[in-house]
């Protein structure tokens, strides 16, 4: 699924395989999409896809560019819009391309089809995630807006009996020296009639005006003024809300229940046994909840998780004493390791960590003529459809998914078995499906529920020589895999390692002769899932700390040991050097102050930040952070800073107090007072700086997180002189002589 | 139950006990108002009450029957203006889920205090969260609003 995150960079031709399709929509639009391999796609593109049109589909869901006669350009977008900001980067590369003018810029979710709307970079299917959807939209949507725009021109070339070369486009408007001009909707329905063209030209990226300037973000009004809808904002005639009485241990099903108490809470309607649970059914969300705290729920816990974090971890521990299967070998490190001068050895630990997007999960689903209706924050919109057709016994063509803005997400709603939309399916299909059903989680089932970024452990020795360079790395790694055992094992996992687990450590830039890495399972009933940015979570975290502690026992200064070993990754050193140099590195900083830093290359984005620190006692205050990055070409560079401050925050605040820890099997958090995220007091100065590139662009709704939590802890030890290296930091550390 | 939401009053059919928040959105039909964690601990449900910010996720709706209430649909005045045009202009908002509660605290926080410190700004904005940690564009939005206001 998602494969194109560990290696697979995109290139021009991967998408050059799909081709233009035309068609004309009505009320004379033009429309441009693609369709991907055999003709028989191609056709049903030009024609209009069947696939899940149903009376409220869009014109022509196949297409990527609408063209209206009232010079409106819509933009059909892919993927979910979870905040990240893609709504307004696809619409950017679009009006680029075209050469419209902002203005006129609309953009609306496609419907799902994989075919029309395959993620480039990890399907065949349509999704979101790994940081691919501007990188993986790049060549498509370029492609498609130059086609359109020689079609405009085409057609008033031929109204305007003059060259095609003659035309001149600006800012939604065509023109010609005779003094003839007219805006994109003239020209739409005549556009049509032109032949596609065979092959397009697309702008010198030294010739672009919208990408690389400001653009205002397309869901700013919106969002500012309540109107913005998202799933949990769905209301339909007859709904019903649903929430669930999930096991209080992972792994526990339900015995049987007692809905008694439940059926004197006015507006109740059903309890239902479903697989995850008890489905309680009211007519309003309030009366859901009421209902289900006074339903009494006998639960078989005979298959369920009932150790502590600490057992688990003590097992973890027990794991790492033996090899597990192996990651990478470059060299002999065991055997240098044994004659370095120096060795270090570390070992780091890294919690349970909940996703806990602010819009709490919840979708809704309706059963129609034609099938169902799905109203969701859909991240995985063809698996999502599939799974759901599947419970209702339905063909996928007759599940129609509407993709919403999305409350957040940090990888949380993209789960290989759709998970709470399949329960709202299973809900749907077990109560006759007469009411539409919101599905609702309430806080305290998405902190206890499961799908955590997993624990792990980490073992790591690394020796330099007398001289202070770094010979030999040894690293080992235990943590519960949700790759292993299930359909992604395919494509994310290689000779029995699970590859999103040692991300970040295998493919470290730094110059190693002699390294070893391997991963050992360690298995629960405990769910696990990605965490905006998956293994880089914490193999950025135990790989920079470590190299910190290499620099200092070199007696090196952080900055120039890591130069030193990145002479054949020139890209890296650079993003590094412009962090430094921005930051003043260097310089000296006042007692009780201390600067530290981290590179990190993730979904082929790298970032350098350089971090400062006031500690007073055992209290760290986190005043500033300077990050660089270099993402290819900064499509919308407002954007791109705004994603570097979101994951300066949310790795810090999981680095400062992130972990989900149980206690004989139960979640000892529940809400966000006992699983409190990063607030606006904690929150650093962020100062983001962007290296000029050519290069086709990279994700950045990731690659922010992972390179904080060791800046943090270097800049920490550069203060105290004291390593915190396990996550999130304790502090308490810092008191002890 | 009367209810007087963004001046328009409405009757309705609920618990006494019933929270504001799923009053006004399962009942009045306002959705802007959000729902993040039911305890009132993350501000995503802020509302007015006769001017002032509350957390509507925790307020019987009997105990604010006859006030009134503004919601983000409602709300407006110099203030609320000058604070979702300064939102806007530095597009603070990334998923958005949060952005109602944080703009009805701002707005209540600089009707009290026109000229906020950053010390103002983080005892009042600290109680409400964003996943996507947007705290960098909130605390320079809500100065800009205030020197808009002058």
């Amino acid at each position: 699924m998602y494969a194109a995150m560990l290696s697979k960079r995109l290139t021009p031709s991967s998408s050059r395989r799909n081709f233009l399709v035309v068609s004309a929509a009505g009320a004379g639009a033009l429309v441009i999409g693609f369709a991907l391999g055999e003709e028989a796609h191609a056709e049903e593109a030009a024609n209009g896809s069947k696939a899940g049109a149903g009376p409220k589909a869009p014109p022509m869901p196949d297409a990527f560019i609408h063209i209206a006669p009232d010079d409106s350009v819509t933009v059909l977008i892919k993927h979910l819009d979870m905040g990240q900001g893609v709504t307004t980067g696809l619409t950017t590369i679009v009006a680029e391309e075209l050469d419209a003018d902002w203005s006129q810029m609309r953009a609306e979710f496609a419907p799902a089809n994989a075919k029309l709307y395959n993620n480039l970079a990890f399907g065949p299917m349509q999704g979101t995630g790994g940081s691919t959807s501007v990188a993986n939209s790049w060549d498509q949507l370029r492609s498609a807006a130059a086609a359109a725009r020689a079609m405009l021109v085409a057609a008033a070339a031929e109204e305007w009996k003059v060259s095609a070369s003659e035309i001149a486009v600006h800012k939604g408007r065509l023109s010609h020296r005779s003094g003839k001009s007219g805006s994109f909707g003239q020209f739409a329905e005549k556009a049509t009639h032109m032949p596609l063209p065979a092959d397009v030209t697309l702008k010198d990226p030294d010739k672009f005006e919208l990408i690389g300037a400001k653009t205002p973000r397309i869901d700013s009004n919106e969002k500012t003024t309540g109107k913005a809808i998202y799933a949990q904002d769905i209301r339909r005639p007859g709904m019903l809300t649903a929430v669930i009485a999930r096991p209080p241990r992972f792994g526990g099903i339900v015995k049987s229940f007692d809905a008694d108490g439940a059926k004197a809470v006015k507006g109740f309607v059903d309890a239902i046994a479903i697989p995850q649970g008890v489905a309680v059914l009211a007519e309003n969300t309030w009366a859901a909840i009421q209902a289900r705290d006074a339903l009494k729920v006998q639960w078989d816990e005979s298959k369920a998780e009932r150790r502590s974090t600490a057992a688990m971890l003590d097992e973890y521990k027990n794991l790492a004493a033996t090899p597990g299967a192996p990651a990478m070998k470059k060299g002999d490190a065991d055997a240098v390791l044994a004659k370095c001068a120096k060795t270090i050895e570390a070992e780091f630990t890294f919690p349970y960590l909940a996703h806990a997007p602010m819009e709490p999960l919840n979708c809704t689903v309706e059963r129609t003529v034609e099938g169902c209706d799905i109203w969701a924050g859909s991240q995985s919109q063809t698996v999502e459809q599939s799974i759901a057709a599947a419970i209702l016994r339905l063909r996928p063509d007759q599940v129609q998914i509407h993709t919403l803005w999305a409350g957040g997400s940090f990888g949380r709603r993209s789960t290989p078995n759709a998970d709470y939309i399949a329960e709202a399916a299973t809900i749907l299909k077990a109560s006759g499906g007469k009411r539409p059903i919101h599905l609702v989680w309430t806080r305290e089932d998405d902190i206890t529920g499961g799908r955590y970024r997993p624990m792990f452990y980490h073992s790591v020795r690394a020796g330099l020589d007398s001289s202070g360079k770094l010979l030999a790395w040894r690293h080992r790694l235990v943590g519960q895999s949700f790759i292993i055992g299930t359909p992604m094992e395919g494509g994310l996992a290689k000779d029995g390692v699970d590859l999103t687990a040692v991300q970040g450590i295998v493919d470290m830039p730094y110059a190693i002769p002699n390294m070893q890495v391997d991963w050992r399972n360690a298995t629960s009933p405990v769910t696990t899932l990605w965490w905006r940015s998956v293994g880089h979570t914490h193999t950025a975290h135990a790989v920079e700390v470590m190299i910190d502690e290499l620099a200092q026992a070199a007696n090196k200064d952080p900055l120039s040991f890591r130069l030193a070993l990145l002479e054949e990754h020139p890209r890296h050193a650079a993003v590094l050097k412009l962090a430094a140099e921005k930051a003043g590195y260097g310089t000296k900083l006042p007692r009780g102050k201390g600067r530290g830093l981290a590179l990190h290359e993730s979904f082929h984005t790298i970032v350098a930040m350089v971090v400062d620190v006031s500690v007073t006692g055992s209290t760290v205050k986190v005043d500033r952070v300077v990050a660089a990055l270099d993402c290819g070409i900064a499509v919308n560079p407002d954007v791109i800073k705004a994603q570097i401050e979101s994951g300066v925050g949310f790795g810090l605040g999981a680095a400062l107090r992130g972990k989900i820890t149980l206690s004989d099997g139960l979640v000892d958090q529940a809400n966000f007072d006992t699983y409190e995220p990063l607030r606006l007091s904690d929150m650093p100065a962020v100062d983001v700086h962007i290296v000029k590139s050519n290069q086709s662009p990279t994700g950045v709704g990731e690659p922010g997180v992972p390179p904080i939590a060791p800046a943090v802890s270097n800049a920490i030890f550069a203060a105290t002189g004291k390593r915190l290296r396990s996550l999130p930091f304790d502090f308490e550390l810092l008191k002890s002589g | 139950m009367k209810l007087l939401v963004n001046e328009t009053e409405h009757d309705l059919d609920v618990a006494p006990d019933m929270p504001l928040l799923w009053a006004l959105r399962d009942f009045v039909g306002l959705t802007g108002t959000k729902f993040g964690c039911g305890k009132g601990v993350c501000g995503a449900c802020v509302v007015h009450i006769d001017g002032k910010a509350v957390r509507s996720c925790l307020m019987p709706v009997s105990s604010v029957s006859g006030k009134r209430i503004s919601t983000i649909e409602g709300v407006s005045g110099k203030v609320a203006d000058a604070v979702q045009t300064a939102w806007r202009r530095l597009d603070v908002v990334q998923c958005g889920y949060c952005q109602s509660g944080q703009i009805m605290s701002a707005i209540a926080l600089l009707n009290g205090k026109s000229k906020p410190t950053d010390a103002d700004i983080e005892n009042v904005m600290d109680g409400n969260l964003c996943r996507c940690a947007t705290y960098v564009r909130i605390r320079a939005a809500i100065h800009e609003a205030s020197r808009v206001l002058g």
